[in-house]
Order: structure tokens, then sequence, then C-alpha cells
């Protein structure tokens, strides 16, 4: 066990400098000469070559490209993300002051999910190929291909333009987190409910469920209590596992209802042009993703012990 | 010489097309595959006939008729710039069409490529093209590819780009692990020891293998795609005016939600329905080609 | 008085590769205060018979016949009045304990549990009285063990646990289903022995399923041997073994003699595709021409034409 993690760790380490490698090099893509670029959002439209130059040197742009990697890169690993250009604090200021308010989006987002799926999903599988689990299944599949900005926008529609219950933007109480929540959660909701069905199927199967009936408990009982716990438990691991795969609908729903989180940021400075918090951004979300999977490998390795490292590699 | 190409090409049919008219027999059977199919067809038939069917002209501006309602002159109603909603969703399943299957003609070629190769050559080459892989699917593919997107400036072919650049890893995936298997079950060698080339052993035997996942990956990421390329026009990064692709209509009719509320509803239902229909296909397709493995969570 | 008469119990499910006919016809009788022991090979439908008596079998099954219990007819029973018999008249227990006991909450909860479900008790006494229970069936320092969880226990001790349970409102019969099946050869013993002085002290009608002999002898009165879904032959359990008449039934005897194991040639038969004429026909050294054509009927304890 204890070389499975050392080994994951490792390939870990080997993954994010790769993604640093990635990072790092998008900024060559963009159209232009990346002095220039700066020297521009720096002093105005009309730089002279000199400025431009001056600027090159500055930020070491004249040097070979690996040797910027490896300065950008020792800046990182020191929390040294750079500047923004918009508003000339630290990126990482800029990202830190944000995320709070994109974790507490993605922890309600996941708490929506949760109360639609279980209660379905055990409905589902106590009446299986029923109507009601028919509809069911078609509701999941219906919330797994709906577009989750358009959700939001009909949410909006509803419930504040024509009701005028809840707000539209911003944040600020948990009025404010109702509609962002649900946009977010819906998606994986359905997802959720789908493996709260099959958890359930699977423990309905068991030899203690017949255990609890042979007792002479109530069906109630039976279902609420026994098979209940025992089903939940794989499906909050997996869904508290999925943290991350949220974030990747937190951006697109926090730009909907303007929530001032990572999401937000990243794709605001998109449109400035504000380089060094899009890089920022990426890096940061980027880690959230290979820690979180790092712990899922782990944790099922930990749960299966028939899961080794060979099984991520074949 | 000719006529043994043939002859083998014929044969080769003949062994095929029993297995696909089982496979289509199967999906056949499961209602909602048939219904996604139909509407994946039907959706086909729009985008190529467009020009025929849709009733004005999509990029006509009209101001004296804007923000109307659906009406029998205007079925789906007009936009803020007198433009015919109807007309405009029909030359956007175009767009997305072809997005989508190019992204996805694109992605799943060159995975497959890659994996087959990954698979097959081993050693190196295998955890050089796995270790690549790794390290794209280390970011969430959207944010990666609205950055690629952004970087490059807005457009459709930067965003076709983009996807493509973050979409081939699962297919190099699935193919490698199905070129493994293969070798595992030792039928590989058995051929090479007959005499067989590694071209001839790829393509003949490792290839069909790994065609069902990866047929089936198509189908479902040809939703994702649609989805993906949707989104991001929605954020301003795609289509530009005055193209009519669903997703920047559908951020065009966010200012008039209040009073033109179908802005926002008819394009978000095309989405809907156009990746709704390649899901029950996509799951349609898993089941009908490997009957004997149950539907698989999918997280 | 027959405490539990079962009387014609058909159970089929229907399936992909055809029906499976798990009971076809099955008779049996418990009188009360005695003991009566299914035995035959794995796979013949006993675990069948007994869930049937428990309306425990799933719901895909079709039953017909009669299963009087106290003058009731279990089978046409609601659900409500089936689970109020569950427990409190009829309990019992199974094979693999350490599956049949629920991995998350704790052991006295689930003793307790089964004291509360039929009584208006509070938490505290139904505790006290899963205390005392695991006292009985032999769990050392009970108060601190009533707190721990299944996966603490070896598996005797899982199944003195669902003893416990079982005995828990002293039901008038205990179906055993293989209770000491997947136990050491020597916890089996232990079990078993307290299987007996419980039933005896709580004056409980044991229906035990087995197809160990020993253990059948060493704990009831009566035996019913079961192939291929039906009983072959019944009767005191004394009686049977020394002069077993079934072909199959002196099968089984003498596949556990003195003289080393001798396994019955051939194997049970798919309970899809039974044979025609006597089921056991194809394994039996003296089938005869009507043993393949015509299938006997129940006749003086025994299902045979040779004893016709």
């Amino acid at each position: 066990m204890l070389t499975y993690i050392i080994r994951r760790i490792g390939v870990m380490v080997f993954i994010l400098l790769g993604v640093s490698v990635i990072t790092f090099s998008m900024m060559h893509f963009v159209p232009g000469d990346p002095a220039e670029v700066i020297a521009i959002e720096r002093y105005g439209e009309e730089v002279t070559a000199e400025t431009i130059e001056h600027v090159r040197r500055e930020l070491g742009l004249d040097q070979p490209v690996y040797i910027q990697y490896f300065r950008w890169l020792t800046n990182v690993l020191q929390g040294d993300l750079g500047y923004s250009a918009r508003t000339d604090r630290p990126v990482l200021d800029e990202i830190l002051t944000r995320l709070p308010a994109t974790i507490q989006l993605a922890l309600a987002g996941m708490l929506v999910s949760l109360i639609i799926a279980i209660p379905v999903g055990i409905i589902s599988a106590t009446k299986q190929y029923s109507i009601v689990d028919n509809v069911s299944m078609f509701g999941a599949l219906l919330g797994v291909s709906m577009p989750n900005f358009w959700l939001g926008l009909l949410l909006i529609l509803l419930f504040s333009v024509h009701l005028g219950w809840l707000p539209v933007f911003g944040r600020g109480g948990i009025e404010h987190l109702i509609l962002p929540a649900i946009t977010l959660g819906t998606g994986m909701a359905a997802i959720t409910t789908r493996l709260m069905r099959s958890s359930m199927l699977e423990v309905l199967m068991q030899n203690y469920i017949r255990t609890a009936r042979a007792k002479g408990l109530t069906e109630k009982l039976v279902i609420g209590k026994h098979a209940l716990k025992n089903a939940v438990i794989p499906v909050v691991t997996i869904v508290g596992l999925q943290f991350a795969h949220l974030l990747e609908g937190a951006v697109i729903v926090e730009t909907i209802f303007a929530w001032p989180g990572i999401g937000r940021l990243m794709v605001g400075s998109i449109f400035a042009r504000d380089f060094a918090v899009v890089q920022g951004c990426v890096l940061f979300f980027a880690l959230i993703f290979v820690l979180s999977n790092l712990i899922v490998d782990i944790s099922y390795a930990y749960l299966d012990p028939r899961i080794r490292y060979a099984r991520r590699r074949v | 010489m000719e006529s043994v190409a043939v002859e083998r090409a014929i044969s080769a049919l003949i062994k095929v097309s029993p297995y696909a008219i089982e496979v289509f027999e199967r999906l056949r059977e499961n209602r909602l595959a048939v219904v996604g199919l139909a509407i994946v067809l039907s959706l086909t038939l729009v985008a190529i006939l467009a020009p025929f069917i849709a009733p004005h002209d999509p990029i006509e501006q009209n101001l004296g008729l804007r923000l109307l309602s659906p009406s029998w002159q205007y079925l789906l109603g007009t936009d803020a710039l007198g433009r015919c909603i109807m007309s405009r969703l029909i030359y956007g399943t175009r767009v997305s069409l072809q997005i989508g299957v190019m992204v996805v003609g694109i992605t799943a070629l060159l995975g497959t490529l890659l994996g087959l190769i990954a698979g097959y050559v081993g050693g190196v080459v295998d955890e050089g093209i796995m270790r690549i892989v790794d390290v794209f699917l280390a970011f969430p593919g959207l944010i990666l590819a609205l950055v690629i997107a952004g970087l490059l400036g807005p457009g459709l072919f930067n965003i076709m780009l983009a996807l493509s650049v973050i979409g081939w890893t699962g297919y190099a995936r699935v193919v490698r692990g199905c070129v493994l298997s293969a070798k595992e079950r030792g039928f590989v060698e058995a051929t090479r020891a007959l005499g067989g080339s590694n071209l001839y052993i790829m393509f003949r035997h490792v290839l069909p293998e790994a065609l069902s996942p990866v047929i089936v990956m198509a189908t479902l990421g040809m939703g994702g795609v649609i989805l993906s390329t949707a989104a991001l026009s929605f954020l301003g990064l795609g289509a530009q005016p005055p193209m009519p692709e669903w997703g920047s209509m559908l951020s065009g009719g966010r200012a008039f939600m209040r009073t033109a509320p179908h802005l926002t509803i008819f394009p978000g239902l095309a989405i809907m329905v156009t990746i709704l229909s390649l899901n029950f296909l996509g799951d349609g397709l898993r089941d009908a080609l490997d009957p004997r493995q149950k539907r698989k969570l999918e997280i | 008085m027959g405490l539990l008469q079962i009387n014609n119990l058909h159970v089929n499910f229907p399936t992909k590769a055809g029906v499976v006919r798990a009971s076809d016809g099955v008779s049996l009788e418990i009188k009360q205060g005695e003991s009566l022991a299914l035995v035959g090979e794995s796979g013949c439908g006993k675990t069948i018979v007994a869930l049937s008596i428990m309306r425990l079998l799933p719901e895909d099954a079709r039953i017909s016949g009669e299963i009087r219990f106290e003058g009731k007819n279990l089978l046409s029973l609601g659900k409500e009045e089936i689970r109020e018999i569950r427990g409190r008249e009829i309990a019992m227990i199974f094979e693999q304990p350490a599956t049949c006991l629920n991995p998350v909450f704790t052991v006295g909860d689930q003793i307790s549990e089964a004291v509360r479900v039929h009584n208006n008790c509070s938490r505290k006494e139904s505790k006290e009285r899963a205390i005392e229970l695991m006292e009985m069936v032999g769990i050392p320092s009970p108060q601190k063990r009533c707190g721990q969880y299944p996966h603490e226990f070896s598996g005797g001790m899982q199944q003195r646990v669902m003893i416990a349970i079982a005995l828990a409102l002293s039901p008038s019969l205990l179906i055993a289903d293989e209770p000491t099946t997947s136990l050491d050869v020597t916890i089996q013993a232990q079990i078993m022995e307290l299987l007996k002085d419980l039933i005896a002290k709580f004056k409980t009608s044991l229906f035990l399923i087995t197809h160990n002999l020993g253990v059948a002898a060493e704990m009831c009165d009566n035996v019913a041997v079961m192939y291929a879904g039906e009983i072959v032959e019944r009767g005191r359990l004394s009686e049977v073994f020394e002069y077993p008449r079934h072909p199959y039934t002196k099968a089984l005897l003498g596949a556990i003699s003195n003289d080393g194991l001798r396994p019955i040639k051939g194997s049970v038969p798919e309970l899809t595709r039974l044979p025609n004429g006597c089921r056991f026909h194809p394994r039996c050294p003296q089938a005869e021409n009507v043993c393949r054509k015509v299938r006997p009927e129940m006749r003086f304890k025994v299902r045979c034409h040779l004893w016709d």
C-alpha cells in the first residue's frame, strides 16, 4: 500500500511538471509578440520599439525559452505567480480571495445533487422497472443532457424574472446561493441518482437485508435504516471525490450568476487578456484536479485491495 | 493479384456484416436508442437541407420586426435584430453538427492511432504517449479548452482546435487497453508466428477489437463536443456574429429575458434535444455492441 | 396437532433458460416441540422451502400450495400479517453469518432491534435484554462486545449473534438453514450444542436444513430427504437412517459410511431440465424401465417404484 502511494505521488509530481510546461508554453501560443502585448497593456497603444525592447529585457523574454521556463517555475514554486495586469495585485492574492466563494458554491452544488439523488435513487431501486423508476431514469438522462448555462437562465427566468423570489446576481445571503447551487448540482444529481440506484439495488440483494426482513422489521426500517446507510456510504464518498469535477461547471455557473469566484475571475481575465491571472487559474484548477484524482485512486485502492497500481496502467 | 484483394475484401465484409446486422437488431429492441437514432438522422437531414427548409434568411436583419413572439409567419419568433429564430436554429444545426463531426473525427482518429502505436510498440514509445495523456487529463477539459480558445482569440476554428487538443486522450487510453488485452490473450503472437506483418496484425486483429468502444465513445463524445462548443460560444469565445450558432444565440437572448424569453428557451431546447438523442444512441450502442457487459456506472 | 404443515408446495422461477422448478409438490409436517431435518445435496431446493415459510422469496417467484402455521395459511397472509409472524413466531438463521449481519450497525443494536420490533419497550430495556441474550448464547463480556461491529467477531461468534437475534422473542419455530456449514469443524460442534440447549430451554421446534447427515442425526427427531425439488423419503430419523429405503437416501448415507467416502455418481439435475420419470433414475443403480417413464408417487413415506 505504501509503495503504491509513493509511486502514485511520483507520477503526480511528473504530471504536475507536465502541467507546468503546458501552462507555461500556452502563453507562447498567443498571437503576436508577448513583449509587445505586455508593453501595450502597461503603457497604452502607442509604445515605441524601445519600450518594447525594455519590457522584453526586463521580463527576461530575450533569454532562451528553457531559461525563461526555469525562472518562471522557480517563482511559481515560491508562490509567485506574477501580477495581474488589471489590478496590479499578486495573482495568488487574486485567486485566494475568490477561493471561498468557489468552494462554497461547489459544496452547495454537491449538497443539491445529494438531496435530489438519494431519495430518487432509493425510490427507483425499490420500485425497479416501475413507471416511477423509468421516469426518474429518463429524468437523469435529461439532467445529463441539459446544458447548465441554459438551466441557469431558465431558473433565473422562472424564479427571478417571473416570480421575483430570488436575486439574479452576486453573492450575499443564502438566497443568492440557491439558484447557482441548483444549476451546478443538477448535472451531478443526474449522475448521482443513477449511482444511488445501482448502489441500492446492490445492497438490497445482500444477506443482511434478508436478515432484517426475517426479524420482522417493517419495510420502512429495512429500507430506511438497514439498506440506506450501506447504500449511501459509497455514493457520498464518490460524490465527495468528484469535487474537482464540479469546478469545471463552476466556471460557467459563476459567469451566469456573476458569482465572484475563481471561474469568473478566469473568464474575465481571458477577455481582458490578463494572461498572468489566466495562467494562475489554470495552474490552480489543474493542481486541485490532480490532487483529487490522487485521493480518489488511493482511497479506491484502500477500499478495494484488488485495485493496485497495475490497474491504472492497463 | 487484384482479384485476390477483392476476394479478401469481400470475405472480410461477409464476416463483418452478420455482426453488424446482429448489432443493429439488438439496437432496434432498445426504444430509446431508436428514438435517438431517428432524431440524429433528422438533425442531419435538417443540416444538409437547411437552405431549403429554413423559412427565412438566417442573417438578414429586419429592424422593424424586432423581438416578435412566435407567430404563423415567424414560428419561433424573431430576435433583437429581427432575424427569424427558426431559420437561425436550422442553420445552427449545420454549425453544431459540422463541428461535432470534425472534432470527433479528428480526435477519434488521432487517439486511436496513438493508442494503437502505444499499445502495440510498447516500451519507451508507450510510456511517452501515455504520460502525455496523463498530463492532458490533469486539466479539467472544459477549462483547458476555454483557455486555449481564449488565448488564440474568439472564433469557431480556434474552438475546434481547442476541443481537438483536449479530446483525443480518452480514445488513446481505450484503444491502448484493447491492444494490451489482445496481446495478453496471445493471438497477436500467434499471428506473428505464422508470419503476419505488424501492420497486418494491427489492422486485421487489433483494430476491430477496439472499434466497438471507440464507436460508443465517439457517439457520446459528439454530444460532449456540441455541448462544449455551445458553452464556449455562450461565453463569447466561439461563433462570432452574425453566424447562427446555438450557444451564442442563447447568450444574445440573455439581455431580453424579461420581454422575450423565447430567445432563451428555443436555442437551449435545440442543444438539449441534440445531446439527449446522442446520449440515447450512445447508451443503446454500448448495450448493443457488448450485450454481456451491463451498463456500467459512469462517473 | 402439527405446528407447521406444508402441503403440496410448488415454487417456480421463470428465467430465460426455462422455468426453474425449485420446489415441486413438497409436503412436510413439524409437530409442536419436535424437530425436523431436511437433508439433500446443495441445489435441490431446500433453502427455497425454508424461505417460502418466511415469505422471503424474491418477487419473481411463483408460489402455490399451502403452508399452515398454527392454523393460518402463511401463503395467503397480507404483508403486515406475515411481518407480525416473522421474528416473533418463526425465526430464521442462515449460512455465512458474516454476510447476514449488517456491517454498519453494532451487534448490540442489531439484537436489541429484534427485541424492540414486536415489543413496545424502551431502548434501554431492549439493550439490557440484548446483553442478556448475548450472555445466554455464550458471548464473553457482552457489556463490551455489544458496542462492537460484526467484523470484530469471529465466524462462530457471529453465528451466536444470529442465534441471539433469532431467539430474542422466543419463537415457536426456528428455521436453521445450514447454520454451521461455513464454520470450522470444532466451532460447528459448539454451535450445534448451543442450539440444542437453547431450543430445549425455549421449547422451540427446529426445522434444520443441512446437507450434513451427521449434524441432522445429532439434532433432529424426524428427517425428510429432498432431491431435485421433491421429497423422496421421510420418517423418524432413527428409522430412516437405520433402514433407508429410497436409493438416494442409501447413496447419501453410503457417501459418509465408515469405509471411506463414496460420492454419488453423476450430479444433481438442473432444475430447468428435470429428467422424465423418477428424477433420480439417471444416477440410480437399480433403475428399471418404469423408473425412466413414470414419475413415482409418495407412498408409505417413500417416493420410489421399487417399493410399490
